[in-house]
């Protein structure tokens, strides 16, 4: 086959403009934006800035709202990880099993997956209204539920609200991931083992090992990340700044408060866990919990 | 050693392994086995042979109990197993591609059935290490499936069958994946190895190689009906319809469409005698590619239109009238593509078939 000669040396550069300039607009610039509102103080109007070091990240550092939402988004990244885990498991589990109307099971249960956060935090809210929420009627019935002065009731409405569609992306990868378990495997521990719920938790679940922990990355950083159009839509962080999470408080202090300097400190911090959970995910994960 | 005390806890009983009228019929409507009626001996060899396809493998499965049973009975060891749980049967099974636990070590995926069963460690680690030397595998009890060889997989899995000390062994073309090298390696193993302990076995194969060299007796399957159940020798020698006499041997045997009358065959304007008193319009005469005798004073005259060359033999094509037909002989005669040939069919050697329903005659 004949290479094709370019005459020019520029026309590379004119077939990749289109995809640099988005990376540079939409990715290079805004990081580099975040870093320079980091490390300087602007005035509310911004009339003017100056250089101020790690003031913002001493700030936000002694800053206890700061520490709440953090502790808001680790209590809730684990408790959305663990039901959207384990509903997403029981799930694919059962409908790996159904003989007849297999797929319409799976259709019915993949649905949610498409739905935007803030579509689904409009719908929680209708479910926790206080006037005619059938979920706020029902809790309150049952121990007085009330989430704008309770802490735990807020918890609850965000983590529902939160973990309704991400069951969907859970169920779809642990149905994957039975389906890709070796018809005969497993007709081997029928015959090794009577039980079903031995079996599953000796040899179905382990070999399942790769998708759960790939699982658990992707529902972290939903939970970290997606779930702002959530909060937005349902509790918008009350009671008080309880169910802010961390991107959610960045942008409240950044375009309510307009503490830009603040907001970009809490960037950075964000930065830095995602940076975290991706090495954690190359070092320990792609490499060693798979079998084959 | 193991195997001895596998011998020692059974006693010996007539037709050890019972089906009767079994039928299978899928979902779907399809009827993979059909009305199968069959008994096992006790330490009996049984290969189920045919094509794919044909229902061996789910008769296999029925007796393994991973396969519901539409209709009829399976009796193991004077009890009925149609409704008990495959882990009870006492069964064990080597699947085509090993089925191995891939996330356990070899010594666990011995000992797991032995753990569900709630056997002591001692005991597990005796028995696993027992089979383990049997095998020649002990020195990869630590290691993963993935880290073996197909041939040591194999062999694991054969270890996890023989430590659950089973009353009967169920293989699914254990041998299909394997080089050829190794086949006939593991072939010899698995034999070697049943005559030892005498535990019952049944072993699925589409390969006609293994199943005459394996099966103390052989069940020819096709379309989910055992056509012929036989020792090797029977099967081979006095095939009972025309799909077992093509299916058994190779290259395969010849059959030529024909008419008998008055004992006579007549192929085209050749003339056999069968010396019987025949007459069936629509016949097919069988012969071996190795059962035609050429010889300089033969009665018959045909032309070689093809010769193989296979080293100690070779295989030469013809046509009597417009049927084709082989033969096998030395390659030492000399003959080649073109020449013409002499040749006796004895009727002594010759398997009649009637076309009309595929019968031995």
């Amino acid at each position: 086959m004949k290479k094709v000669q370019f005459k020019s040396n520029y026309s590379q550069y004119f077939f990749l403009a289109p995809q640099l300039l988005i990376l540079l607009i939409f990715l290079y610039w805004p990081i580099i934006q975040t870093f320079k509102d980091a490390f300087t103080m602007q005035d509310a109007f911004g009339f003017g800035s100056q250089f101020a070091g790690f003031d913002n990240f001493l700030f936000i550092f002694s800053d206890p709202s700061y520490f709440t939402a953090f502790k808001f988004t680790i209590i809730y990244s684990f408790v959305i990880t663990v039901i959207t885990g384990s509903i997403g498991l029981l799930l694919a589990v059962q409908a790996n099993k159904v003989m007849h109307g297999k797929s319409a099971y799976k259709t019915l249960l993949i649905w949610p997956y498409a739905i935007a956060p803030a579509v689904v935090g409009v719908m929680a809210n209708y479910f926790f209204s206080e006037r005619y929420g059938l979920l706020h009627h029902l809790f309150n019935n049952l121990w007085g539920f009330n989430w704008y002065e309770n802490v735990f009731d807020a918890y609850i409405y965000v983590i529902i609200a939160g973990s309704w569609k991400q069951i969907s992306a859970n169920f779809i990868f642990f149905l994957a991931g039975l389906q890709a378990i070796q018809k005969t495997v497993i007709e081997a521990s029928i015959i090794d083992c009577k039980s079903n719920i031995r079996r599953f938790w000796t040899i179905t679940f382990p070999l399942l090992m790769p998708t759960t922990f790939f699982l658990i990355i992707i529902n972290i950083t939903y939970a970290f990340f997606d779930t702002f159009g959530i909060i937005d839509t349902t509790t918008i962080g009350a009671p008080g700044s309880e169910t802010k999470t961390l991107v959610y408080k960045a942008y409240i202090d950044g375009f309510k408060g307009l503490d830009l300097g603040s907001a970009g400190a809490q960037s950075i911090m964000m930065m830095i866990i995602v940076l975290v959970i991706t090495i954690f995910q190359f070092r320990y994960i792609e490499g060693k919990i798979h079998y084959n | 050693m193991v195997y001895q005390r596998i011998n020692s806890n059974r006693k010996i009983k007539m037709s050890f392994l019972e089906l009767q009228n079994i039928t299978k019929i899928y979902p779907n409507g399809t009827k993979a086995v059909n009305e199968t009626s069959l008994n096992i001996d006790n330490g009996e060899f049984v290969v189920f042979v045919g094509p794919s396809g044909c229902g061996k493998s789910t008769l296999l499965r029925m007796i393994a109990g991973l396969e519901d049973i539409t209709n009829g009975e399976i009796s193991l060891d004077g009890n009925v197993i149609n409704n008990i749980d495959p882990s009870e049967r006492d069964v064990a099974m080597v699947f085509q591609n090993y089925a191995l636990y891939p996330h356990m070590s070899v010594f666990n995926n011995m000992a797991y059935g032995l753990k569900n069963r709630g056997i002591s460690k001692e005991e597990i680690n005796n028995k696993v290490n027992d089979v383990a030397k049997l095998l020649e595998i002990d020195q990869l009890l630590t290691r993963k499936p993935s880290m073996l060889s197909g041939g040591q997989r194999q062999r694991v899995a054969m270890g996890r069958a023989i430590v659950r000390n089973p009353k009967i062994f169920l293989f699914d073309e254990p041998l299909s994946n394997l080089d050829a090298k190794l086949r006939n390696q593991m072939r010899l193993e698995i034999k070697r190895l049943q005559r030892q302990m005498g535990v019952t076995s049944i072993f699925v194969t589409h390969d006609q190689t293994e199943a005459m060299t394996l099966g103390d007796r052989i069940v020819v399957i096709n379309n989910g009906v055992v056509e012929q159940v036989g020792t090797p020798k029977e099967i081979y020698s006095k095939p009972n319809t025309k799909f077992v006499a093509e299916f058994i041997g190779s290259p395969q045997m010849n059959l030529f469409n024909c008419k008998i009358e008055n004992g006579i065959a007549h192929i085209a304007d050749m003339r056999i005698n069968l010396n019987n008193s025949a007459n069936i319009d629509d016949a097919s005469l069988g012969i071996r590619p190795d059962d035609i005798l050429i010889s300089d004073n033969g009665q018959h005259t045909c032309v070689a239109n093809l010769v193989e060359y296979l080293g100690s033999d070779m295989i030469i094509y013809s046509k009597i009238g417009d049927q084709e037909f082989s033969c096998k002989l030395s390659s030492k005669i000399n003959l080649n593509a073109g020449d013409t040939f002499k040749f006796d069919i004895s009727n002594t050697l010759v398997h009649l078939f009637d076309n009309t329903n595929g019968s031995r005659v």
